[in-house]
């Protein structure tokens, strides 16, 4: 775990823009069925969430140009993305780096939050029920990537590993052992 | 080499408990996912299998584990809190830490051979109140509160034949445990029966401007300006203007960090040290716990603790000894 939060990397203006170029809504297909196997695999994850499955939570990372919609309930999971900030129950906004590494135990929520790099605005309950369940799910978006991928998997390693640098975003889980 | 301090480590998931066995924990202590322990915040806590896979875990790699059923049960509900004893015990734990003197005797009669802790939330602060708990129920460890001196701690272990631990890292609780209603004065609920201060239906944030204002039960309770430093949204740390001063009425936002202390608590008899932070993460529960398995090492190898790294994840991103040390203003 980094020791400061001073340390976060800032996705590059030019990636973030390029990235802004991009047509969003399509996005949201590969992102919904990335979410919908994510909890077929981690059924932990819904029952921590509990009752806030049914909330909205905008996903909102700082350094890039849009905003993610997770609607996390099995029944009709769903991501979209937005270029203006959508409806939602919740509003979780940071460097993508910062949100990734949540993610991954890599960052400490409370330590983002007293250190102003984590905003949390709308219904608190829910949010920390999506950060503690998530935090006990011990995700690995590069695994799960390789495992949407199927017998192209092991291809998209160098691939993911290649944006990790160019982006200063790690995509893989941080062993905790060290 | 001299005894090594037991380190007791939170856990509010079973991954968090993994990754403070990983770190070197001896024991950690953790509770059930509703108003039975002093953690209940969504998302957070065990549920019985989770309980049971994770104690036999813990065992696997030498570890203990302490379940914490450390609220005041409701009159009426008391059966809640008998159920969570016994569940504790049938998934195998070490000990059971209780505050409320009814739970106890019912634990010393129907568990007797479950051990018996006394939580933090019982406020037993001097030697009288340790004695009786210890001859009445079998108390065998006392978690004292977060307002003694060390050498206050150090008068307390002469007179008493039972075991102590102290917190020396995390939120800092600057109020007698258990006996404090701040929150319940804003919000209707209380840490000691339903588990939660600042339960987190009654906060919420706005960003304006940069700045940071934090509710709890509609209440601004503190205003962190922009790039300021965050924190918790408990009354006690919260921020108010009063005849024209502006400051924190009871304790600046701080974390306890008594990592600097160990080897004079150690001279002062404590047994085991306690990490605050059930409602954080594994990442920060991996980190303190290394950082504080190599203190308790070093001290007890007769070596300086090594200097700690531990600043980014403290309320406010302070650092205070707390009461060990303390000079009131």
């Amino acid at each position: 775990m980094s020791d400061s939060a001073a340390m976060i990397p800032i996705l590059p203006r030019p990636l973030a823009a390029g990235l802004g170029m991009l047509p969003l809504a399509p996005l949201g297909y590969p992102l919904s069925t990335l979410m919908r196997r994510v909890i077929a695999r981690n059924p932990g994850l819904i029952e921590r969430l509990g009752p806030y499955r049914a909330c909205r939570f905008a996903i909102d990372p700082t350094d890039l140009p849009c905003t993610l919609l997770l609607h996390p309930d099995p029944v009709r999971a769903h991501v979209s993305v937005h270029s203006r900030p959508p409806e939602a129950e919740v509003r979780i906004a940071g460097p993508l780096a910062a949100l990734i590494g949540l993610v991954h135990g890599a960052y400490d929520g409370d330590a983002l939050f007293f250190s102003r790099d984590l905003v949390i605005e709308g219904d608190t309950s829910a949010a920390l029920a999506l950060r503690n369940a998530i935090d006990d799910a011990e995700l690995d978006l590069a695994a799960e990537l390789a495992l949407l991928a199927g017998p192209l998997g092991r291809m998209l390693d160098p691939l993911i590993d290649m944006v990790a640098r160019a982006s200063g975003v790690s995509l893989r889980r941080v062993e905790q052992n060290g | 080499m001299a005894e090594m301090m037991e380190l007791v480590c939170p856990a509010g998931t079973p991954a968090a408990l993994r990754a403070a066995v990983e770190a070197g924990a001896h024991a950690v202590y953790c509770g059930f996912a509703d108003e039975t322990n002093a953690r209940n915040f969504p998302g957070l806590n065990f549920s019985r299998v989770e309980l049971a896979e994770s104690i036999a875990h813990a065992h696997r790699h030498g570890a203990k584990v302490l379940v914490a059923i450390n609220t005041f049960p409701r009159a009426g509900a008391e059966e809640t809190w008998h159920r969570a004893v016994a569940d504790a015990e049938a998934a195998g734990a070490d000990a059971v830490i209780l505050a409320d003197l009814g739970l106890l005797a019912h634990t010393a009669e129907h568990h007797p051979g479950l051990r018996r802790h006394l939580s933090v939330q019982a406020a037993a602060a001097n030697p009288d109140a340790i004695n009786f708990y210890a001859e009445t129920f079998g108390v065998r460890r006392f978690v004292l509160p977060r307002v003694l001196t060390v050498a206050e701690i150090a008068a307390i272990n002469r007179e008493i034949d039972a075991e102590t631990e102290v917190f020396v890292f995390g939120g800092l609780c600057v109020m007698a445990e258990g006996r404090c209603s701040l929150s319940s004065y804003v919000t209707g609920r209380s840490p000691n029966v339903d588990g939660v201060c600042s339960p987190p239906d009654h906060v919420s944030y706005e960003e304006t401007d940069g700045a940071l204002a934090a509710r709890l039960g509609g209440f601004t309770i503190h205003r962190s300006p922009k790039g300021a430093p965050a924190p918790y949204p408990t009354l006690c740390k919260g921020c108010f203007t009063s005849e024209g001063v502006t400051g924190h009425v009871f304790e600046d936002p701080a974390s306890l960090d008594a990592s600097e202390l160990l080897s004079a608590l150690a001279d002062a008899g404590v047994r085991a040290l306690k990490i605050e932070g059930r409602q954080r993460s594994r990442a920060y529960v991996g980190q303190v716990v290394r950082s504080f398995r190599a203190a308790v090492e070093a001290v007890a190898a007769g070596r300086p603790v090594p200097p700690g790294t531990l600043a980014a994840l403290t309320e406010g991103q302070a650092a205070t000894s707390g009461a060990y040390a303390k000079t009131w203003r």
